[in-house]
């Protein structure tokens, strides 16, 4: 392998290592307050995709991809009011039935509503063209994914580090109960939690299907587990800790591919969650807790 | 008294002989005119399976207390064991036509009935060998970690490097399927048996007392991570015969079919019917299955008054069965059964409290007017 076609398939990886970086930001978020899996979060990623198409059929980039953000937001936020309100004092397992329930029914909805064969994702011109540095050659997306990772995660920590509502979610994300007595408005913050993690997802959902071109009604259902093992990488509840456990696992998947191990990049995903679970639970960046009688 | 509970667990084991008899009598009619009813057999045949793994799941989720969601790579495991020991020698060839056969197992051939043990033997092995690493781990990274091992089983078994063994993507063909009805019911209700033996033990107790809480049973003495592994072999020993039992039904499997949603499936039978509760589960995987086609309807177009009504077309019936789930999870989370067993007592009190309940809302009614 020659060092353009290394650096070439580097910067593959790094670009679809930023999008599930995004995805995986919302796990961390959702986990980090509510202790929950979000398994519907990937078919979110999946509905931002449909919802892509529609909207550029219909209306000029800029406005449509404003349109996406503002819809996924609110499929986001009306699943946590619908599906996991009711539970919140359910007992653990139940509100993750419940999010692998909302999964089965969104992929359900999109194969009714959009067919099971996969769409053409439409292309946005400036994304599309092809950038040209040095024996390196990628469209403009590939370019722009890393970048506009870094950021979003910038404004998310300083959101999360300066901000009253930032604030909110900290406290909520340490102790449930006594941010509740503090007087924290707990519905809100996770309302607002699911709105930001919704809307990275769109985001992410951009980025990732102007590369594939094709969307369909599975097609989020294992980048979704991916991201969430590329969160539970980085240690969950930690923004940086899943931004790299995103790049880790963008990286290794394309290299995996590009040894011609295409059938074990999904399975890789899986062994390095095995890895990180046996060696540090917690993962990367974790914060250690201890169980209570 | 005493003679009138004695005169009563007579009276229900004349009940159960007699539903046992009636299952026997429709087995046997269905036996006889199989050609006719094939339908209806295929749906009860699955929905038989399903609930051998539903059970296995239980006994893991309900009764343990670990979430795990690796049920499909072991019926993976079982189903391919099961196919290959099983396919007949002579029609190898064909079924092997892109890739040719390992010399190894081109000639390894056993019955059926030996293959679903050693199937069983297979899975139980690795979850043994899974389960030093993964039980370690508590609720949702659990469920996560044998998802993902699930997912390297499958991409294993899919991988070019294995294709003379499990025939990569083209899947395995003409496995042979169940001699007769009564076969494969009863292989079914067999091994939903010995769970219900496994769980009424002495060992099944230990397992509730870990589900209950973990650090008492701990204190209490017990191995903690001992009777975790055992669970968890002894759930993998079944869901592997599930999954060959499934091969012997389907005839032709591959590796997508033992995709996550496989596992979702059967989550879902298991949560319907009530976590904890065998019978639930099992009564849980005959609606569900059964539920699916009987929801068919909604995917063919519907007319009224000559009017085509927009919503019905193909796809229809598996969103009103996913809001039907939902429903499910969100307003009845204790299932069907909750975590009580089917009983005939049980269902004396539904019967003769079901008059008592209408007369009950009709005063409700009153009082608030």
């Amino acid at each position: 392998m020659s060092f353009t076609t290394f650096l070439q398939q580097c910067l593959t990886g790094i670009s679809l290592g930023g999008a599930y970086a995004l995805i995986a930001i919302g796990y961390t978020l959702v986990y980090g307050i509510l202790r929950l899996i979000n398994f519907a979060h990937g078919d979110i990623f999946m509905m931002a995709g449909y919802f892509m198409i529609f909207a550029m059929a219909s209306l000029p980039w800029y406005i449509a991809i404003v349109v996406v953000l503002i819809v996924t937001v609110l499929l986001g936020i009306s699943i946590e009011h619908v599906a996991y309100r009711p539970l919140r004092n359910a007992p653990r397992m139940s509100v993750m039935i419940s999010a692998i329930g909302v999964s089965y029914l969104l992929q359900n909805l999109a194969t009714y509503l959009f067919t099971a064969l996969p769409k053409g994702y439409p292309e946005i011109p400036f994304l599309k063209k092809i950038f040209q540095i040095g024996g390196l050659s990628a469209s403009f997306v590939t370019f722009l994914t890393p970048v506009i990772t870094l950021i979003v995660v910038y404004a998310l920590i300083t959101l999360i580090h300066k901000t009253k509502i930032g604030m909110a979610m900290r406290a909520v994300s340490k102790d449930y109960d006594t941010a509740a007595l503090m007087g924290i408005k707990i519905n809100r913050v996770i309302t607002f939690t699911f709105a930001v993690g919704s809307l990275l997802a769109a985001i992410g959902s951009i980025l990732y299907f102007t590369d594939r071109m094709t969307v369909f009604p599975f097609s989020g259902s294992l980048p979704g587990l991916k991201c969430f093992v590329a969160a539970v990488f980085g240690g969950i509840g930690s923004i940086p800790g899943a931004v790299i456990g995103g790049f880790i696992l963008g990286l290794g998947e394309t290299a995996l591919v590009a040894m011609g191990y295409s059938t074990f990049s999904d399975a890789f995903t899986f062994v390095l969650l095995i890895v990180i679970l046996l060696i540090k639970p917690t993962g990367l960046f974790g914060e250690k807790t201890t169980d209570k009688v | 008294m005493k003679n009138t509970k004695n005169n009563r667990t007579i009276k229900y084991k004349l009940y159960s002989l007699g539903a046992l008899l009636v299952t026997l009598l429709i087995l046997g009619f269905l036996q006889v005119n199989s050609s006719q009813y094939s339908y209806q057999i295929s749906i009860l045949e699955r929905s038989a399976i399903y609930a051998v793994v539903a059970v296995s799941m239980n006994l893991l989720t309900g009764f343990t207390g670990l979430f795990s969601l690796g049920q499909a790579g072991f019926m993976a495991i079982g189903a391919y064991i099961v196919a290959i020991l099983t396919i007949p020698v002579e029609q190898r060839a064909s079924v092997y036509y892109v890739n040719g056969i390992s010399p190894a197992i081109a000639n390894l051939q056993c019955p059926f009935w030996l293959a679903l043990i050693i199937a069983g033997l297979v899975a139980a092995g690795i979850a043994a060998l899974m389960g030093i690493p993964v039980l370690r781990l508590k609720s949702d990274y659990l469920a996560i970690a044998t998802l993902g091992f699930s997912e390297i089983i499958r991409a294993v078994i899919a991988a070019p490097q294995l294709d003379r063994i499990t025939n990569g993507s083209y899947g395995l063909k003409s496995i042979p399927g169940f001699p007769n009805l009564f076969v494969a019911f009863g292989l079914c209700a067999l091994c939903i048996l010995l769970m219900v033996l496994l769980i009424n033990s002495s060992y099944g107790r230990v397992f509730k007392a870990i589900r209950e809480d973990e650090i008492a049973a701990q204190a209490m003495g017990l191995n903690l991570f001992r009777y975790k592994q055992m669970a968890f072999i002894i759930s993998s020993f079944f869901t592997g015969i599930g999954g060959g039992l499934l091969a012997m039904f389907m005839r032709s499997i591959d590796s997508k079919t033992f995709s996550i949603n496989l596992t979702y499936d059967i989550l879902l039978i298991v949560v319907l019917g009530g976590i904890g509760s065998i019978t639930g589960s099992v009564l849980g995987a005959f609606l569900v299955t059964a539920g699916r086609e009987w929801l068919r309807f909604f995917d063919n177009p519907l007319y009224i008054g000559g009017i085509q009504i927009p919503l019905f077309r193909s796809g229809f019936r598996m969103v009103v069965f996913s809001i039907l789930l939902m429903v499910v999870v969100l307003f009845y989370s204790r299932g069907i059964m909750g975590n009580n067993e089917f009983s005939w007592a049980g269902l004396g009190r539904l019967v003769k409290g079901i008059p008592d309940r209408f007369t009950k809302k009709k005063q409700k009614g009153d009082n608030t007017l």
